[in-house]
C-alpha cells in the first residue's frame, strides 16, 4: 500500500514487472478531499466501461484528477471493486501476522483504510476504485468474465491534473483466478512534468474531455 | 427476469407519489417490502441505500456487481453493502433490468457531458444534497456514492463501450425489494433533460411500503 500527493503536471508510471500486479487505486483532490474519483461520471462522459490511454479520471465535481498518457496493457477495470478481510479469508483462508509475519495476507479494504487514515480520511471516503492491470469484461447479458492480458513489464502512465492524492493497494483482486494468495510487485516511477498542452491527446480525445480540462483550468485561475 | 408481486396496493402502509425533480428519504424496516412504480414509463429513479444503524455501511454498486457476476440488477439481485452484507433483495421486477454504472447527474457532470452553460439545470446530485440536508443532516456529499438507476438502460458491450439508451420500461412497470435490515432509502426522481434516460420527459413515480407478512 502506498499514498502520496502527485502535484499538478507530475507523472506516475506503474510498471507490472512480473506480470501479475493488480493495483487498486483511489484518487482525491488533495486541496479539498471531499472531491474524489467518480466511476460513473468517468464512464458516462467517455462512453466506456474500462480505462486506457487517452481517457481521463473524472472527479465528482466535473474536474480531471488524472489523465492516462500512456498504456501498454490496454484495459484497466473500474467496475468490480476490491478485496476485503472477508473476501480474502473466504478465498485463501487465514493468513495471520502471527503465522506469516510480513508475508501475511493483506486486503485492499484494510490497506485503503490505513493509507486514508494518514490523510485523515475514513471508510466514508472509499468509493468505487480503479483496478490497474485487471481486465474483466461483460457479455451481452451483463455476465462478467476475467480476462488475462499479457503484461509482464507492461505499464500505465498517469499525469496529475489537480494536486491529486493517490492511494494504491497491490493485493490480489477478488476475482483473480489464481487459487493461491500470490501478490506480484509493481514499480512506481514519478517524473516532473507540465500540465496538459493545448494539443494534448487526452484533451482532444473527445469534446467532453475538452470541457473537463476547461473546468479543471478554471479552478486554478 | 420478470416476476410479479402478490402484494396488493390496498394493503400498503405507505403510498406516495414523488414528482420528477424532487427527492425523498425514508427508513424501510427489516422485513418490509418497498416498491417503486414507473407510472408513465422510462423514468430514471436514482436511488441510494444506507444501513440505518450505521450509514457508512452503504450500498456498494461494485460489490453488488462483482458478487452476482453481472452488471445488471433484476429479480434475485442482492444489494450488497460496503461490509459485504445484503441490505435488500430484489423480489419482483416487471421491467427486466436496472442500471448501477450510470451514476447520478450533477451540475458539474452536465457541464462536462453537454455544455459549460448547463450548470443551472436541475440534477440528481443537487436533489440528493438538499434531501440529506433537510432530512438526514448527519449525511452529506461524502456519503454520495455510485447509485442505482431503477428503470434506466445503460448497455455495455464486450469491447467495453457504454452508453445511455432509450428505456426498456413502460407505464406501470415496477421493481420491489425486501429489506434485510433497517435501511435508509434516498431517492432523486431524475430531472435530466439532456439524454434519453427519462425519454426527455421526467415523470412521477409511486412509492409503496408493505409490512412483513412473515
Amino acid at each position: 500500500m502506498w499514498s502520496r500527493v502527485l502535484r499538478r503536471g507530475q507523472r506516475l508510471r506503474l510498471t507490472d514487472t512480473e506480470g501479475h500486479a493488480q493495483v487498486a487505486a483511489l484518487f482525491y483532490n488533495a486541496d479539498a478531499p471531499s472531491e474524489r474519483y467518480n466511476m460513473p461520471d468517468t464512464l458516462k462522459a467517455q462512453q466506456i466501461a474500462y480505462l486506457t490511454q487517452g481517457f481521463v479520471l473524472y472527479s465528482d465535481m466535473g474536474k480531471i484528477l488524472c489523465s492516462i498518457l500512456d498504456d501498454s496493457v490496454g484495459w484497466h477495470d473500474t467496475i468490480t471493486g476490491h478485496s476485503t478481510p472477508e473476501t480474502v479469508r473466504a478465498r485463501y483462508g487465514e493468513g495471520s501476522y502471527r503465522k506469516l509475519r510480513n508475508a501475511r495476507f493483506r486486503n485492499t479494504r484494510d490497506n485503503f483504510l490505513t493509507e486514508l487514515g494518514k490523510h485523515e480520511l475514513t471508510v466514508r471516503d472509499i468509493v468505487p476504485n480503479v483496478n490497474f492491470f485487471v481486465k474483466i469484461v461483460a457479455d451481452d447479458t451483463g455476465k462478467l468474465a476475467w480476462v488475462e492480458q499479457p503484461r509482464r513489464g507492461g505499464f500505465v502512465e498517469l499525469r496529475a491534473e489537480l494536486n491529486t492524492l493517490i492511494v494504491l493497494s497491490n493485493t490480489p483482486h477478488p476475482l483473480d483466478p489464481n487459487p493461491n494468495y500470490a501478490p506480484s510487485p509493481v514499480n512506481l516511477t514519478i517524473r516532473a512534468g507540465a500540465p496538459a498542452p493545448k494539443d494534448d491527446p487526452c484533451r482532444l480525445s473527445r469534446p467532453e474531455n475538452g470541457r473537463g480540462f476547461i473546468l479543471t483550468e478554471i479552478y486554478f485561475v | 427476469m420478470l416476476r410479479e408481486s402478490a402484494l396488493k396496493e390496498s394493503d400498503a402502509v405507505l403510498n406516495e407519489v414523488l414528482e420528477p425533480g424532487l427527492g425523498w428519504t425514508h427508513i424501510v424496516k427489516q422485513g418490509q417490502s418497498f416498491r417503486i412504480v414507473d407510472l408513465e414509463g422510462n423514468q430514471a429513479v436514482d436511488t441510494l441505500f444506507y444501513r440505518a444503524s450505521d450509514p457508512t455501511d452503504r450500498y456498494s454498486a461494485v460489490d453488488t456487481i462483482r458478487e452476482q457476476g453481472n452488471l445488471y440488477l433484476s429479480v434475485g439481485t442482492r444489494l450488497i453493502s460496503m461490509s459485504g452484507a445484503t441490505l435488500l433483495t430484489i423480489t419482483a421486477d416487471t421491467c427486466g433490468r436496472h442500471d448501477t454504472l450510470g451514476g447520478a447527474c450533477a451540475a458539474e457532470s452536465n457541464q462536462v457531458r453537454y455544455s459549460i452553460d448547463k450548470k443551472f439545470m436541475h440534477n440528481c446530485r443537487d436533489t440528493f444534497l438538499l434531501t440529506l440536508a433537510r432530512h438526514a443532516p448527519s449525511l452529506g456529499k461524502r456519503d454520495l456514492t455510485a447509485n442505482i438507476n431503477f428503470f434506466m438502460n445503460v448497455p455495455v458491450t464486450p469491447d467495453g463501450r457504454l452508453w445511455f439508451e432509450d428505456g426498456i420500461s413502460a407505464p406501470g412497470r415496477y421493481v420491489e425489494l425486501r429489506s434485510e435490515t433497517d435501511v435508509r432509502v434516498l431517492i432523486s426522481n431524475c430531472p435530466q433533460l439532456n439524454n434519453p434516460c427519462n425519454a426527455y420527459n421526467p415523470t412521477p413515480v409511486r412509492l409503496l411500503v408493505w409490512d412483513s407478512h412473515e
